[in-house]
Order: structure tokens, then C-alpha cells, then sequence
């Protein structure tokens, strides 16, 4: 072991030439199809390096405030103690909204139910349903008198901490006994084949497998009954499962390095970036908002606009008013 | 009369009872002979199923763009080339530790080592790190590659950290092919005056390295599927430019550049399609399954090969 670790040593000194070279950029994996759109067209443009990884949002963090990436994807706003993090290891950072992301929630074609309220969803899928709601007429009398099956986004997804915030109103204070899965798919696949299934899993999904399954209409505080799209989403009427996805950035590397300055400026570049973000199936930001975040970059405005944590019923213009 | 008429009657009776024990004990055999045929049946053919599923569903997808093309945001224009180049390289260093440091050990343990407690404590230990779950290897890589010796995330600590996973698994299978090698050998070589040197390299060295090789191919092919240490270790999931090449133009030739550069290994970009929503990029994610199947494939073949020309060298 030791006269291993001494010569792999010996042999790794001569070239750490990698890490200022290519822009390094981490996060969550639901941010991740952004991030890999833009590092590509960029290398195109430019022929400068970028290389993403998926660490998940929280694990983005860890790597983020210990000044290792310089940017960072996200899926919910940075917690205080994330926060907290950075601040000790003197992490300034920007944050930069990119795009919104709708939830839905899907049933089986079969399934005559067109639209439900978040609170017939918190009956099914809160804590104290664990074990005792089985039936579909336990949410609501009027459903039909049918078993009922769950599946949903894995608890180490910030799919999970979003639906469990916005839903349940308490970040992870979900049941325990549905069918939890980290790839969505398994969430399409269980709820096509069961007419008795419901599930919950990104906007992004539902658009590709029409047909397979069922997108509810939600219905808010009593409100009409929304469907979700992109344009509602976009619109802020879909609620509250409608998110913003973030990217952080590192002040310092912006100052110091140049080609994070440059991949920075090309990601919020409003003449390409709509494009690219709606491409990858997610709702982009208006064009004042990449205006908007340019100058934020410019200005390098940092800290966070969220007190560390989601905030339910946050539209665009929220965003705008961020940058 | 009367007796011989019993004898025979008796022996007769014993014969009889003898022939209904050995077919009863045949019927046992043919009923145990049936049973494991239909298990094992049943495993090639779920064995089989599976691959023929991966191979129509991701065959057709596989042509020369998507071997030399980088991932794309773009399913059509997507392909595996930073991957199969990551997985290789991985491979390499990987085997490059793992095996001399595993024939040296597994050696040093069989030929060497005085028989006592510590030599038992580090055996038990050996066999009990071969059953380790993979992820605990990762951390451990994080906490000292990665952070406690600065290494980075790079291909080199990747090699390292899976030269560790398969290590007791190389280590084993070298102990179980040196126990293999009959006595007489190794007697006879002392018998003749070859001192303990002598004997480990004529003798033992040429009649483990079937062996030897065989646990190399085990550790190799487990290694190639391994994605969670990769991960814990900050493996990358797009990254659109290769390594530095090993050889270079000008003097000394050789370059060791790309054991410090970032990467991507097959099942990393495997599970990266699969978890999207595109039913094209599905398709890749099959495409780089029956790639990663087919290099795991051709690993064991050019070992099987050399295993075969020792096999055969050594008989002569």
C-alpha cells in the first residue's frame, strides 16, 4: 500500500494541469440535460473545455462549496447550511436561475379521473397514510371503490424534496410504503400497466410516453383545475408543483479564471440560451430574465434569494425580480 | 439339497435386493442429473434472454458514429467515444496494479509467510475484503486518493480504486492455483538442490500462470461493471475531448499525462441514458450494453487465448 501511494505520487505530480483547464461544472442530475446542452455547443463555439458531472444537487454542493467546480447545478434553492458551508471555506456565489420544471402527476389512460386536489394527494402519499390509504375512495368518497397503487421520484431526488414540500408542506415527510424509484421511467412502466397506479415524476417524461399514461389536472387551494404544461408552467397558473432549476456559480473562479467568465457569459446569453434550454424539454426563462442575469453576472451580484430553502408559487417574474 | 437350494434361493433374493439399490440409486442420479439441467437451462436461457433483449433493442444503433462521436444533448448525434476510452484506460491501470501487486501477495501468503496467527488474521481478512460492498472501496478512495494524497478524480485513482476492489479476489484465486500445483513438483525440485528462489520461478511461477490468469479475468471482468466506487470518486458524465495520447511525437515518447485527466466509463453513460426520458436515448444506452458486454467479452478472450498458449507451453 504504501510504496504504492508513493509511486503513483511520483508519477501524478508532473501534470495537475487538468483541473484549471477544462470548466468544471457538477450538480443535480435534473439540471444535468441543461448543463450538458450548453457545454456542448459551447466546446463547439469555442473549443474551450467543459465537463460536467452528476453528483446529485446536495452532493453538487459539498463539491461547490469546497471550491472544487465552479458551477453548480440545482434543482431547489441552497439550504442555509449549504450556505453556511461556502461562507466558512469563503465561497462567494451567484445565483443563477435558468429554467422552470413542472411536476405531474400521471394515472393510467384507463383511469376516468381528470383532475385531483393537492389535498386528496397529501391524503395519499403524507406520513400518516402509511399502511391505512389503500383505496381510491379514501381520498375522495366519490372515486370508485379500487385498490390503490403508488409509485413516485426516489427520496434521494430533488423530484422527492420538491413533491413532498409543496404537497405534503414538509420537505421528506412522505410515506414510506410506495414504489420509490431514482429513474422515472420505472414510474411510466408501473403506472401504464396498472389502471389502479397514480405516481409523480418530471413534466419532461410525461411529454415523451403521451398515450402510455395520464397527466391530472391540479387543482390548488379550491381552484380551478390546471393542467400541466409548459405554458402553464411558464405562465406560473400551474401550481404549486411548477420549480425553478438554478445554477450556482463561484465569484472568485469568475474573477480569476477567464474561461469560466466566458462559459458563464455564453450560458446566459439570451441570443442561443432560450433554445438550448427548451431543447432539453424544460421551460426557458423569458428573454428579460437573461438579460436580466447578464447584468447579474456582469455586476457579480452574490448570495441567495430563497432564505434556504423552496418556496411554493414561484413564477418567472419572481426570478426576474431575483436577478 | 435342501441348503444349497436356500443358498441359492437367498442369494437370489440378496442379488435381487442389490439390483433394486443400484437402480434406485440410478434413478436418483438421472432425477439429480435432470434437475441441475433444467437449472441451468434456465439460467442460460434467462442469461440469454437478457443479452438477446439488450442486442436487438441496441444493435442496429451501433455503427462508427457512435463509436468515435462524444455525448450529445442530440440522441441521433450522441455516441460513446470519451466512454469506451475512459473504460479502457481505467482497465489498464487497473490491471497493471492489481495483478503484479495480487501475484506478489498471493506468493508471498502460499510460499512465504510463516504459518501463525498474523499470517491466518491477514487471510481471513483477505477472503472477508473480497465480499465488501464496491461503494465502500469509493469512500475509502475519496478519503485517501482523492483528498488525502490530492490525487483528483482522475483515471489513475479510478484505476487504483478498483486495483483494491478486485485485489482479494486476484489474491485468492493465486493462493488456489499455487495450492493446485501437485507436491511432487515442488519436491522433487528441492530434492535435486534448487533453493526456495529457484523453485518459485521455474516451477511454481510456470505451473500458477494459468491460474494466475484466470483470476486476473474474474477481477478484470468485474472491475469493467463497477459504477458505484466510479462515481463516488467524482467520475464525470459529460466530458467531449479524449486524454492526452500515451505516445507522443518527441523525446521520451511516452506520456503519462493521461493518468491525470478526467473521464467516463461505459456503465456511467449507460445509466445516464437509461434515466432520460427520450426512448432514443434508451436505444444508446442498449448500444453502449452490448459494447460494454462485448469488451467485457473480448477482455476474457485474449485471456482464455494466453491462458491457452501457457497451458499448452507448459506441457511441453
Amino acid at each position: 500500500m504504501r510504496t504504492l501511494s508513493l509511486t503513483t505520487l511520483a508519477l501524478a505530480l508532473p501534470g495537475m494541469a487538468f483541473a484549471q483547464d477544462a470548466v468544471q461544472v457538477d450538480g443535480s442530475s435534473t439540471v444535468f440535460p441543461v448543463s450538458e446542452a450548453f457545454a456542448e455547443e459551447y466546446q463547439t463555439a469555442t473549443g474551450n473545455r467543459v465537463v460536467v458531472g452528476v453528483s446529485g444537487t446536495g452532493g453538487g454542493f459539498k463539491k461547490f462549496c469546497r471550491g472544487e467546480t465552479s458551477f453548480s447545478g440545482a434543482s431547489r434553492p441552497i439550504k442555509t447550511e449549504e450556505a453556511d458551508l461556502c461562507a466558512e471555506n469563503g465561497i462567494e456565489f451567484l445565483e443563477m436561475p435558468v429554467a422552470m420544471d413542472a411536476l405531474a402527476v400521471i394515472v393510467n389512460p384507463e383511469n376516468p379521473l381528470t383532475c385531483m386536489s393537492v389535498e386528496e394527494l397529501k391524503t395519499a402519499y403524507e406520513t400518516e397514510a402509511q399502511g391505512k390509504i389503500d383505496n381510491w375512495n379514501q381520498l375522495n368518497t366519490e372515486y370508485p371503490d379500487q385498490p390503490l397503487t403508488l409509485f413516485g421520484a426516489g427520496t434521494d431526488s430533488g423530484t422527492y424534496d420538491y413533491f413532498t414540500f409543496a404537497v405534503i408542506g414538509e420537505e421528506g415527510a412522505s410515506r414510506g410504503d410506495f414504489t420509490a424509484t431514482e429513474d422515472d421511467n420505472i414510474t411510466i412502466q408501473g403506472v401504464s400497466t396498472d389502471p389502479d397506479a397514480i405516481g409523480f415524476l418530471g413534466l419532461a417524461y410525461v411529454e415523451e410516453n403521451r398515450g402510455r399514461v395520464k397527466p391530472l389536472e391540479i387543482s390548488y387551494n379550491g381552484g380551478d383545475c390546471v393542467e400541466p404544461s409548459t405554458e402553464n408552467a411558464a405562465s406560473g397558473t400551474y401550481q404549486p408543483l411548477t420549480r425553478p432549476l438554478f445554477m450556482y456559480v463561484n465569484k472568485a473562479h469568475l474573477d480569476e479564471m477567464p474561461n469560466v467568465e466566458d462559459f458563464a457569459k455564453f450560458f446566459f446569453d439570451p441570443a442561443h440560451a432560450i433554445d438550448l434550454v427548451s431543447s432539453t424539454g424544460y421551460l426557458a426563462l423569458p428573454e428579460a430574465a437573461f438579460t436580466a442575469a447578464e447584468k447579474k453576472i456582469a455586476a457579480r451580484k452574490t448570495g441567495s434569494f430563497f432564505d434556504g430553502g423552496s418556496k411554493v408559487g414561484v413564477t418567472p417574474d419572481d426570478l426576474l425580480a431575483a436577478n | 439339497m435342501s441348503t444349497t437350494t436356500q443358498g441359492a434361493l437367498s442369494a437370489a433374493t440378496t442379488n435381487q435386493t442389490a439390483f433394486d439399490a443400484v437402480r434406485k440409486a440410478k434413478q436418483k442420479d438421472i432425477l439429480f442429473a435432470t434437475g441441475g439441467l433444467v437449472v441451468m437451462a434456465l439460467a442460460m436461457t434467462l442469461l440469454l434472454a437478457l443479452i438477446g433483449d439488450l442486442v436487438i433493442r441496441g444493435a442496429t444503433r451501433i455503427d462508427y458514429g457512435f463509436l468515435t462521436s462524444y455525448p450529445s444533448r442530440l440522441p441521433e448525434r450522441a455516441g460513446i467515444l470519451s466512454a469506451w476510452v475512459g473504460s479502457l484506460l481505467v482497465m489498464l491501470v487497473t490491471a497493471f496494479l492489481a495483478i503484479p501487486i495480487g501475484i506478489g501477495a498471493g506468493l508471498y501468503l502460499e510460499e512465504y509467510a510463516r504459518k501463525g496467527w498474523l499470517s491466518n488474521f491477514i487471510e481471513i481478512n483477505v477472503s472477508n475484503l473480497a465480499g465488501v460492498p464496491s461503494i465502500i472501496y469509493g469512500l475509502l478512495a475519496l478519503g485517501l486518493f482523492v483528498y488525502g494524497f490530492s490525487l483528483g478524480k482522475t483515471i489513475l485513482v479510478a484505476g487504483m480504486t478498483l486495483a483494491l476492489l478486485i485485489l482479494p479476489i486476484v489474491i485468492v484465486s493465486i493462493r488456489e492455483a499455487v495450492r493446485a500445483i501437485p507436491r511432487i513438483i515442488k519436491e522433487g525440485a528441492y530434492g535435486l538442490g534448487a533453493d526456495q528462489w529457484q523453485v518459485m520461478w521455474s516451477y511454481i511461477i510456470p505451473a500458477a500462470r494459468p491460474g494466475i490468469l484466470t483470476g486476473a479475468i474474474v477481477g478484470l471482468s468485474r472491475a469493467i461493471g463497477e459504477t458505484a466506487p466510479i462515481i463516488t470518486i467524482g467520475a464525470l458524465t459529460f466530458i467531449a475531448f479524449l486524454p492526452p495520447a500515451p505516445v507522443t511525437g518527441e523525446f521520451p515518447f511516452i506520456s503519462f499525462a493521461w493518468l491525470n485527466d478526467g473521464f467516463t466509463v461505459l456503465p456511467i453513460q449507460m445509466f445516464n441514458w437509461v434515466s432520460r426520458p427520450q426512448a432514443e436515448f434508451h436505444v444508446a444506452a442498449a448500444a453502449t450494453g452490448v459494447v460494454l458486454i462485448a469488451l467485457t467479452f473480448s477482455l476474457n478472450g485474449i485471456a482464455i487465448w494466453i491462458r491457452y498458449r501457457l497451458r499448452q507451453g507448459y506441457r511441453n
